[in-house]
């Protein structure tokens, strides 16, 4: 394998119903964007965990995307939406103060329908990534190893 | 460890055109942990599927991953698969290698490959902790809950009665028939619309299968889709509906007049009435507020001359509770509030009425008893204006388009010419919405009778003239210019909102709701038109959006059938992916109870402590709690925080 550490890489995480739906009618529609993009299938939005977020950024992570569906009535759960909505709120807060840069996590409402919308924010996410400086943590990851 | 089995799947081209199958099969195989791996033209095909169920018995795996397309169009066949060969179907993992990488990646083969690569590793790791699931199965009790006793509600019971299913019918008002009743005829047939609906009304009354519960209320709701329990609430009639036999003696004798509801305001009735004359059950009710018993303690002149003595001032509101293992909502719609748009004058000007107060004026058993008259002037009409559009498709109003304005008012001009043939009529219109069978023909049919003229410009202004004839403002677009036209009744074509009841009947069953106008909230506006988000409860009719009759009798009908599919089947499956807590680490801080909307989260106690529990047939597997628990005591199974951390670290390695 060629290695990939100097590429960025982004995570995004998925709501089952909407933005996940997207990214897969932007594979039905052939829109192409760049492949740094790991896609993880949540069942909702408002599954949402900080931890996911940071355990991502920790591991070697560029930039976190966290996907749902439109307030206010599009989400397939009621409101897991709006629990994301709060939660994330909070992270970024937390992420700020111990100095992240904004890049780094984005909270974006996809509907099944904007497959477009998928594909240019995935192009976006990944091109800020670029240029985002990689995140060094006390870890046994090769990143690490190279800094030492 | 699990040994894994993997499966790769060319999809034609679709994958392995920009893939390098060859090579992925290569890394995979490096995997420790992986067994066989193992590559398919078309897994899906029957040779594919036969191959797979093959390899899987005979490499003794006990995990499989599949890469190839998306969990929505072959999980159940590869689920299947697994089954067949001996696996719990949820030891299974797809991965979208087609719609996540080869086409959104065409161009970039080599990094496509190796992107593939790590989401199958990344599956790999994460399947090791998938436990096998079971659905279970729960019963289902064989009765139905309709609420709402109009059109909708009556086809939806009676379908739902004739396949041998006990229904409950519950309406709020005395009689069942809803605003259909209201009608006097129904575009573009122009049936007769009480001699249409009153033979199914009767045929509800005497049905075996169907318990009418009139004038009664939902008061709340308890479980689940198969067994739910509903509290109703009986209003007293002061009336006893086992002793009157409907003679009305009652209703000729009482000297106390109220506004009369069924006919919008532009009569009165009794204090003891029934709503109309066809009115099923025909048993009347005594409005409490106007009767002279209540208010002044004097009269009872109807229990006097009551030959059955079925009076009853005693009679107290009951409670009953039904059970049922499915609800359908089907509240109706009612006029907009017309005296909010100021500009038409409505409320203002005796002769501005609404669509529903011409059908009853029209009606024969309307305030008039057909006759076409200006209301509290008692004149008949020489020229009359149709405003279409009375706060529908504005934004300040109603932004939607009710769907039914445009053929009412063609169906009213023809109410008014049938009347008074030599009346002039004005319909002030944007444009005519006749996309409906029979609509366009019905269009031509009024277009082009005498004395019909189409304004086709919105009308901006109703003005009161000191003869007390009122004139319509509008512009319009053929001339240039605006007009003026002066008649002596305006009829506001008004849009329409979901009832009243609505808003409590949704709060008690805790349904979604679009914003503008109230209606309820389907599960998908395309796929599942009558489902709602909560299991077993279903809508139908104008409840659930503007819709004319056949539609609303098309939707009910829908909705039966759903209703009678999940009776008939008697048995419900949970979905597999239901929160489960461990309790050793649960701190038993109820915050996942706040965060469940399904209510699916008690707190029970458990060894000494109060720990929570999931009710598996209220979860829906969403995972809100999981990302509200402090304590990462919940997790949705096959999703736990083990396996994202291993994904993770999977992909970024």
């Amino acid at each position: 394998m060629i290695p990939v550490s100097l590429e960025p890489r982004v995570i995004a995480f998925t709501c089952t119903y909407c933005a996940y739906a997207a990214a897969e009618t932007a594979g039905v529609s052939k829109l192409q964007y760049p492949p740094h993009i790991y896609i993880i299938r949540l069942p909702c939005s408002g599954m949402f965990r900080s931890y996911y977020v940071f355990k991502a950024l920790y591991n070697g992570f560029d930039s976190v995307l966290w996907g749902g569906c439109h307030p206010p009535y599009d989400c397939h759960f009621i409101n897991g939406n709006y629990k994301a909505r709060v939660r994330a709120a909070l992270l970024k807060s937390y992420l700020n103060q111990l100095g992240f840069e904004d890049d780094r996590f984005r909270l974006e409402w996809i509907a099944a329908g904007e497959a477009d919308r998928f594909a240019s924010i995935a192009k976006e996410i990944v091109k800020k990534a670029t240029s985002l400086p990689r995140l060094r943590f006390l870890d046994n990851s090769e990143v690490v190893s190279e800094w030492l | 460890m699990g040994r894994v089995a993997v499966f790769l799947c060319h999809c034609g081209t679709n994958i392995a055109g920009v893939i390098d199958i060859q090579r992925v099969a290569e890394e995979i195989r490096k995997i420790s942990g992986v067994a066989i791996v193992q590559d398919s033209r078309f897994l899906c095909s029957t040779d594919g599927i036969e191959s797979m169920v093959d390899s899987i018995r005979s490499s003794g795996v006990d995990r499989v991953v599949v890469a190839a397309c998306s969990f929505r169009t072959h999980e159940p066949l590869f689920q299947n698969a697994l089954r067949r060969a001996g696996l719990n179907p949820y030891l299974l993992e797809l991965v979208n290698v087609r719609e996540l990488c080869s086409w959104v990646h065409e161009k970039e083969r080599e990094k496509a490959t190796e992107k593939a690569v790590k989401m199958i590793r990344a599956a790999i790791a994460k399947i090791q902790g998938n436990q096998p699931l079971e659905r279970r199965k729960l019963p289902v009790i064989p009765a139905a809950l309709v609420i709402g006793g109009g059109i909708a509600g009556i086809r939806a019971a009676l379908d739902i009665a004739d396949a041998g299913f006990t229904v409950y019918l519950v309406e709020k008002e005395p009689s069942i028939g809803g605003n259909m009743a209201r009608l006097d005829k129904t575009f573009p047939t122009l049936d007769c619309s009480i001699c249409i609906l009153g033979p199914l009304m009767n045929a509800v009354a005497q049905h075996p299968n169907i318990k009418l519960l009139t004038y009664s209320e939902v008061l709340s709701i308890e479980g689940r889709v198969g067994e739910f329990s509903i509290k109703i609430l009986r209003k007293p009639r002061y009336v006893r509906e086992d002793l009157c036999k409907g003679c009305l003696i009652c209703i000729a004798k009482c000297p106390a007049k109220a506004d009369d509801e069924f006919n919008m305001g532009l009569s009165h009735r009794k204090a003891i009435y029934i709503q109309y004359p066809q009115a099923v059950p025909r048993i009347p009710a005594i409005d409490p507020s106007t009767c002279f018993y209540f208010q002044k303690g004097i009269c009872r002149a109807c229990e006097k001359l009551c030959p059955t003595g079925a009076i009853d001032f005693s009679q107290r509101g009951e409670v009953v509770e039904v059970k049922v293992g499915a609800i359908v909502v089907a509240t109706g719609f009612e006029e907009y509030t017309a005296s909010q748009i100021y500009e038409y004058g409505y409320g203002r000007y005796p002769n501005v009425i609404t669509g529903l107060q011409l059908e009853r004026l029209v009606s024969s058993y309307g305030p008039t008893g057909g006759r076409l008259t200006v209301p509290r002037i008692d004149r008949e009409p020489r020229r009359i204006a149709i405003v279409n559009c009375a706060g529908s498709r504005d934004e300040r109003h109603l932004p939607y388009c009710c769907r039914v304005g445009c053929m009412a008012s063609l169906k009213h001009a023809w109410y008014i010419k049938h009347l008074i043939p030599d009346a002039e009529v004005f319909i002030f219109a944007d444009e005519i919405r006749a996309s409906g069978k029979g609509f366009e023909e019905f269009y031509r049919r009024v277009r082009l009778l005498p004395g019909v003229y189409i304004v086709k410009g919105r009308a901006s202004e109703v003005r009161g003239n000191p003869d007390g004839t009122v004139s319509v403002m509008a512009y319009d677009p053929a001339l240039g210019h605006g007009i003026s036209i002066n008649t002596d009744l305006v009829v506001l074509e008004v849009g329409i909102v979901a009832s009243r009841s609505t808003e409590s009947v949704r709060n008690i069953l805790k349904l979604g709701v679009v914003a503008q106008g109230g209606f309820l909230l389907e599960l998908h506006p395309k796929l599942n038109p009558i489902e709602t988000a909560v299991d077993g409860i279903y809508i139908c009719g104008a409840v659930a959006g503007p819709k004319d009759i056949p539609e609303t009798v098309a939707q009910a009908s829908a909705a039966a059938s759903k209703v009678v599919s999940l009776l008939s089947r008697g048995y419900i499956e949970t979905q597999p992916y239901t929160a489960r807590v461990n309790s050793e680490l649960c701190s038993g801080c109820r915050i996942c109870v706040t965060a469940c909307e399904y209510g699916a989260i008690r707190i029970v106690e458990k060894g000494g402590r109060s720990v929570a529990s999931v009710d598996e047939a209220l979860c829906k597997g969403c995972g809100a709690c999981v990302g509200s628990c402090p304590s990462r005591a919940i997790e949705i199974p096959n999703l736990g925080l083990d396996q994202i951390e291993a994904m993770i670290a999977e992909i970024v390695r």
